[in-house]
């Protein structure tokens, strides 16, 4: 072997591990943050965290009930909000759209899915707060549900569209209507998929935490109803680690850990819904 | 010979020219102006999000027109805006992530297309997505309790031991600041970056590897010389979009990068962002003028953001496109 | 009605060797669907040219000829299928018992003359729903359960999955799957049956049994078969037709355009100078 070639493997096998490594170390990051947030927060998500409310500052204890009903609340109506939308969209895409019509609601789409949160917060505060003058739970729905509206929509539509065009010609063959054929056959054909795309949706916006910011705001107390400035589990968090008292910070990895598992939960649970087999065999 | 059908003239019933009235019977017509209307809120709601963002930043487009974006004091009381603190935090920051995220990035996503057996690269894919799960606000708390210390205590002195010389590692070691918010951010995007390359490197035909193979190249010279340069422009996809997500990102930012409005050549020192002083002051903001400057500052990251996701998406349907039509000679 | 619709089979045009059907077989013989003077174009391309036949009340009528020739294109207009194609285009008319069926509501149409697919394509529910699709979405009067029973068994099929109806319709084989979805179109009660190349996924055994299975089908409906198999053809159809490059060459008995075929282009497909 020639020197020269000596050299080139050496560098072709030292550059493949280096790769390797950076892989590694992309990957060690995840566990890195699942390892830090148990054990600053494992010990400090029990009962009382998801049942008190949170405590005046100075005292130790408390916990963070009213912030994760009111997470729970604005994801119900951002699920309420941005869903149907992005479902129904989809559907006019996938199967009634003609070019330039759909050409526009998917640039559209795409565009609202690129803008930063903290801009769609923006918008959330000058379309629902500023109005009203008022800080609130719908507010916070809102913005979240917005931010549900593109990945729902281009998703859901990759699922329909990858519902195989036989399957719609049987349907129609049998004097289906188009809307019965999409309700009967293709919605059910693409059913996981669709599911899929709504948990992903969920996931990523219940982390959200800078549309929250000027459109729920946050409270110490719980929120009733719809039209009050409430606390959410990513505010809070932000809140609670900026904050200097041990305790806070103590509680804010606590709640970190319990947004992670059920983000990472439901993100698990997505993948397993679309990998236990598309239900229509692509020919 | 005459028959009894009727040839109808050379105008012919159209395809689908199932007359309106019977689709609406059939409740086609209905379903179809009934799902036009969600796919027309998307639209509606995109374009009230820009008209918004235009209508609320009025005053202060006006009255400081380019100036916002040249000057530097940011003085609620007295009413004076300039952006340049901000956009060059944003700016300073991003460069950084990217410095970092870009040749581990690739370098991952080359492991993971290249080299890794498929299982083993579709699971490492699988740790890689959830991680891009991660809320930013976590990011933060993490960049707040570990990195800061960690940037304090030991890579800012030794940076300054090392390298202090240089501008770019002068001044006292806060651990916040333009250096530690770039390591976090670059944190953040990696994800990005690993997942769109993987995927443009994996739609690379296989006989170009080949044909590198049976030229004698070896297998990293295949790798780096043929197919990286074929998945180029995908892979300028993904660090584009890795940009936007930077420049957009607010809460591990705000958490990390120290709220100074100041222009600093020393990459020790805390700044600001964008995205930050939104988040901090928005709320707060008393007067008129200080919201429309939040609001034109939200309109500035919307263009970036509007402008880097475009190129993103194009260079990376390119790449793909390019890939797929040679993989069928 | 029927004297009345017949004699469009008989329309002198020179190229075609026709009447023939019409002559052998005179009174008896009713025609379901016309189609007369029939041009079809995809965009600017033109796929048919001026195509005029009769498809006779229960029996098996085939199109045959090479890739192309525009046998599919023919079939999917009797049932309007066509128009899921973006650009399509067909001039002409086609009368299903005297009515023209451009005219009449698609769905309607949908439902009396029903089709079977190349690939078998049941829908990704149990067997049992895959049969009663039709019979729901048209808000059938007879029991369902008596009416899925009835035609699965003239779909052949009952014995092989009357104790497993609600697994899923893909855990059948392919020859099984096709025959449910014969099973499908059969339980909506067609008067035409279309099917389009229907054997071309399938097995020679089950081939065999769907061949079967159309010949005692016309009992009940009338069958329209594209294939791309002259031997198919000939052993379940009653009239065959040959196109070729979007033209009716020949329209005859099978027995005799197999045996003594009128033209000279069919001579030489049949005996397989043709790809």
């Amino acid at each position: 072997m020639s020197p020269r070639l000596r050299w080139r493997k050496f560098v072709s096998g030292f550059m493949l591990t280096m790769t390797g490594v950076c892989a590694m170390v992309a990957v060690s990051v995840l566990f890195l943050i699942l390892g830090y947030l148990a054990v600053h927060g494992g010990t400090s998500v029990n009962w009382n965290f998801f049942t008190k409310l949170p405590v005046p500052v100075g005292e130790t204890g408390g916990g963070m009930a009213n912030a994760i009903l009111g997470s729970a609340k604005m994801l119900l109506l951002a699920t309420l909000f941005g869903v149907p939308i992005g479902f129904f969209g989809a559907i006019y895409l996938a199967e009634f759209s003609s070019g330039s019509i759909a050409f526009v609601v998917r640039y559209a789409a795409d565009l609202l899915n690129g803008v930063p949160s903290i801009v769609i917060g923006i918008f959330a505060y000058s379309l629902v707060v500023h109005p009203f003058r008022q800080y609130s739970t719908l507010a916070g729905g809102f913005a979240l549900g917005l931010m549900m509206i593109p990945i729902t929509l281009r998703s859901t539509e990759e699922f329909l569209r990858g519902v195989p065009n036989p399957l719609r010609e049987a349907a129609m063959a049998l004097g289906a209507s188009k809307w019965k054929t999409i309700a009967t056959v293709i919605v059910p054909a693409a059913y996981r998929g669709i599911l899929t795309a709504v948990l992903l949706a969920f996931a990523r916006v219940a982390g959200e935490t800078a549309p929250l910011l000027f459109t729920a705001l946050g409270n110490q107390f719980w929120s009733p109803g719809w039209t009050h400035p409430t606390a959410s589990l990513p505010v809070m968090i932000y809140t609670y680690a900026l904050a200097p008292y041990d305790d806070w910070h103590r509680q804010a990895w606590a709640a970190g850990l319990v947004l992670l598992v059920l983000i990472l939960v439901i993100n698990i649970v997505a993948r397993a819904i679309l990998s236990r087999g598309i239900a229509v065999p692509r020919s | 010979m005459a028959t009894t059908t009727t040839i109808v003239p050379s105008a012919g019933p159209v395809a689908g020219s199932r007359s309106f009235l019977s689709r609406l019977r059939e409740g086609d017509e209905i379903a179809r102006m009934f799902t036009f209307l969600f796919a027309a809120s998307v639209v509606l709601i995109t374009v009230l999000l820009v008209f918004e963002l235009w209508q609320g930043s009025v005053l202060s487009r006006h009255k400081f027109g380019f100036n916002f974006f040249r000057t530097s004091v940011w003085d609620p009381i007295f009413e004076q805006f300039g952006a340049l603190p901000f956009i060059y935090g944003t700016l300073v920051t991003a460069a950084i992530a990217l410095l970092i995220a870009v040749p581990l990035g690739i370098g991952a996503a080359i492991f993971l297309a290249e080299l890794a057996p498929a299982r083993v690269s579709d699971t490492l894919e699988f740790f890689i997505d959830l991680l891009a799960a991660v809320p930013s606000v976590i990011y933060g708390v993490l960049g707040i309790f570990i990195v800061v210390p960690l940037m304090r205590q030991y890579v800012q002195p030794a940076l300054k031991l090392s390298l202090g010389f240089l501008p770019l590692f002068q001044g006292p070691a806060y651990g916040v600041g333009f250096l530690t918010a770039g390591v976090v951010l670059a944190i953040m995007v990696i994800p990005y970056i690993i997942s769109v390359s993987r995927e443009v490197l994996l739609s690379v035909p296989r006989d170009q590897r080949e044909a590198a193979l049976s030229l004698g190249a070896t297998r990293w010279e295949s790798t780096w010389k043929v197919v990286v340069p074929f998945a180029r422009a995908g892979i300028f996809g993904s660090i584009f979009l890795a940009l936007a997500r930077a420049l957009g990102e607010t809460m591990a930012v705000t958490m990390v990068v120290g709220n100074t409005p100041m222009i600093s050549s020393s990459l020790l020192s805390p700044g600001y962002s964008i995205a930050a002083v939104i988040a901090n002051e928005f709320t707060e903001a008393t007067g008129q003028l200080h919201t429309q400057s939040l609001i034109e500052l939200g309109l500035v990251l919307f263009i970036l953001t509007f402008i880097l996701n475009g190129f993103a998406r194009l260079l990376i349907v390119a790449t793909s496109k390019r890939g797929s039509g040679m993989g069928h000679v | 009605m029927q004297a009345s619709v017949r004699p469009a089979l008989s329309v002198n045009l020179p190229p075609i060797v026709t009447s023939a059907a019409a002559r052998e077989t005179p009174e008896a013989l009713a025609m379901r669907m016309t189609i007369s003077k029939l041009d079809f174009f995809y965009g600017a391309k033109q796929t048919l040219f001026d195509v005029s036949m009769g498809i006779a009340t229960n029996k098996v009528t085939s199109l045959i000829g090479p890739s192309g020739c525009g046998k599919s294109t023919l079939l999917r207009t009797l049932n309007r299928m066509h128009e899921t194609v973006r650009g399509a285009q067909l001039r002409g008319e086609i009368l299903l018992d005297g009515q023209s069926i451009l005219a009449q509501d698609v769905t309607a149409l949908r439902r009396r003359v029903g089709m079977v697919f190349q690939r078998p394509n049941p829908f990704p529910k149990s067997i049992f729903d895959n049969v009663a699709y039709g019979l729901r979405i048209n808000g059938s009067k007879v029991p369902i359960s008596e009416a899925v029973e009835k035609s699965l068994r003239h779909a052949a099929l009952w014995d092989e999955v009357k104790d497993h109806l609600h697994k899923s319709a893909y855990e059948l084989s392919g020859g099984q799957q096709q025959r449910l979805c014969i099973a499908r179109a059969l339980a909506v009660e067609p008067e035409v049956l279309l099917l389009d190349e229907p054997c071309s996924a399938l097995d020679p055994i089950s081939t065999a049994k769907i061949e079967e299975l159309l010949v005692q089908l016309k009992d009940i409906c009338t069958i329209t078969i594209v294939t791309h198999n002259m031997q198919q053809a000939a052993r379940v159809s009653d009239f065959t037709a040959f196109l070729l490059v979007g033209q009716l060459i020949e329209f005859s008995p099978t027995p005799q355009l197999f045996t003594t075929p009128g033209d000279p282009r069919t001579e030489a497909y049949i005996t397989g100078r043709f790809g």
